[in-house]
């Protein structure tokens, strides 16, 4: 027998103030347990661009090192290193998705990238944790305007 | 996929002969306690049955136990109802820094009245500064508000210490009242009243493997408290609305079985919670326990696990099949964290990457063994990942 009507999924999260329950996506689940392109091995690797940023208020801290192409100026690689909860670290996993596919990115359009492309690609996050699709942004942005400060000197 | 539930202090399961004792007032015994018929009169006699019961438990007169809807409720009576019944003796109450929001967000209720609210400090252990507490009584002090234990790090405090100083305060004073949250206590520490000298007590059902919905609070009969609930005479006026006998009849069930279970239990809890604290100390680096080593509730686990995020933790536990919690402000909608983990002095860092395991009464050490062995790895894991400032 088909039944048309969909179950209430379970919680994966409970505020703790509000007993208000929070549901991840699917893509959010699978980034934040196989997350992609995390740099394990700081010391060997090479890359033209890093940069770092931070909330205060959460204390979520993200890094991405970025490989650019000289000539295309687009993103070849983009690692990174997140610290904070499953929306922190699947942001970031996708962030990296979204800047080195199809060949990737170029650093102008990398500029333009917006939280909510991130969030729409994660097919969504809890309001209260959209501020988590912010950080790894600017942690790009750092980078890339480290990137292009080195290449004017 | 394994179910391992460590989260006993969020909320028990109901113990099936509690259960069974329930079911004739979920079914057939369904009168409402103030006809005047047998059905009716049935319904009243499981009710008053149960107050007897637990009253027995707390050597106190059932006068004295009014059934709520939960802890909470039971608190808010306490807070909201000595405050409006002696007003006219004073404004000003006292709790500490750590106690449940049941309590905090109760008096900062008040606070915004115009009532004058201290918070008291806690040691880097959580346990409450009784020369704080000397100096903050006044003549206008009306109540004094300290849970019995924590339920985040699971700190027991010395009650008797506390109502000792009340008691010592009220040669000359009339007041304040005390009231102790015992939520997370019964089934581990003494319930007697003449043992701990408080004059209420908040209890509930749905951490004593009873129903949730329901709650208890003791008065003492040498105070007064004002309803927050009113229409009918039930609960001698100071709860009105229908009663449900059968979780009434849950509650004091649970109560009774946890009392009876209450020593041996504890000792094998005590038992599986200081090899676990010991061996994961051992195993995971830099990590550290929150709350007191010896007075802490016998089934009460708090770690700070520097570098995993609380909210990374629990969902990568999930995966294994391990239920747990975390004061990380990642799991709050006002991104804070844990406010007892702040209270105990620690930097926010620490509050964020805690984790909170509490066990119970179907917790093995082949559980504990099997988290023994997937933790540290998760930790391992999410640390690997983790960015620096």
């Amino acid at each position: 027998m088909k039944n048309k009507k969909q179950k209430i999924k379970k919680a994966d999260v409970v505020d703790r103030n509000t007993d208000k329950k929070w549901l991840y996506s699917e893509i959010v689940k699978d980034h934040f347990l196989n997350p992609r392109n995390v740099l394990t091995d700081e010391i060997n690797y090479k890359f033209d661009a890093k940069g770092t940023s931070g909330n205060p208020i959460c204390g979520d801290v993200m890094t991405v090192w970025l490989k650019i192409d000289p000539k295309t100026e687009r993103i070849k690689e983009c690692k990174w290193r997140t610290y904070g909860c499953a929306s922190a670290i699947a942001s970031t996993s996708m962030m990296s998705e979204v800047l080195t596919e199809k060949g990737g990115m170029t650093i102008d359009k990398a500029l333009e990238l917006t939280p909510q492309e991130i969030v729409k690609r994660l097919a969504g996050l809890p309001p209260l944790k959209f501020h988590c699709s912010i950080l790894g942004l600017d942690a790009l942005k750092q980078a890339i305007n480290e990137f292009r400060s080195k290449r004017k000197k | 996929m394994k179910n391992i539930y460590l989260d006993y202090a969020a909320t028990t399961y109901i113990d099936p002969a509690v259960l069974q004792k329930m079911k004739p007032y979920l079914t057939t015994a369904f009168g409402n306690a103030s006809s005047l018929y047998s059905l009716g009169r049935e319904a009243k006699a499981a009710i008053e049955n149960s107050r007897e019961d637990v009253a027995k438990i707390l050597g106190v007169s059932p006068h004295e136990i009014i059934f709520t809807g939960s802890g909470t409720e039971s608190a808010n009576l306490t807070i909201f109802g000595i405050a409006h019944a002696y007003k006219d003796k004073g404004n000003h109450i006292i709790v500490s820094k750590i106690e449940h929001k049941a309590v905090l967000e109760s008096a900062k209720k008040l606070e915004k009245q115009g009532f004058k609210i201290t918070y008291l400090n806690v040691d880097s252990q959580g346990i409450v500064k009784l020369n704080e507490l000397k100096k903050a009584l006044t003549k206008k002090t009306i109540l004094v508000s300290i849970m019995y234990a924590n339920n985040e790090i699971g700190t027991i405090q010395p009650i008797k210490k506390i109502s000792k100083i009340i008691r010592n305060f009220r040669k000359e004073n009339p007041l304040p009242a005390f009231h102790s949250d015992a939520c997370q206590s019964a089934g581990a520490l003494n319930l007697k009243i003449s043992g701990l000298g408080v004059d209420l007590l908040t209890l509930n059902g749905s951490k004593i493997y009873g129903p949730k919905g329901i709650g208890c609070l003791y008065v003492n009969k040498n105070y007064k408290i004002e309803p927050l609930i009113v229409g009918g005479n039930q609960e001698m006026g100071l709860r009105a609305g229908t009663e449900n006998p059968a979780l009434i009849v849950g509650f004091s069930e649970a109560l009774k079985l946890a009392e009876k279970l209450k020593t041996k239990e504890s000792q094998r809890l005590k038992k599986l919670r200081d090899y676990f604290i010991k061996n994961i100390l051992k195993i995971i680096p830099r990590s550290r326990l929150n709350g007191h080593p010896q007075k802490r509730l016998p089934n009460n686990i708090n770690l700070s696990l520097p570098g995993a995020e609380g909210e990374a933790l629990i969902l990568h536990l999930d995966q294994y099949g391990i239920s747990a919690s975390t004061g990380s402000a990642c799991t709050s909608s006002d991104l804070t964290p844990s406010h007892v983990l702040l209270a105990l002095g620690l930097k926010e860092g620490l509050a964020h990457d805690s984790l909170r395991l509490s066990l119970g009464r179907k917790t093995t050490k082949k559980e504990l063994d099997y988290v023994l062995k997937i933790l540290p790895k998760v930790v391992s894991d999410l640390r690997k990942m983790a960015a620096k400032y």
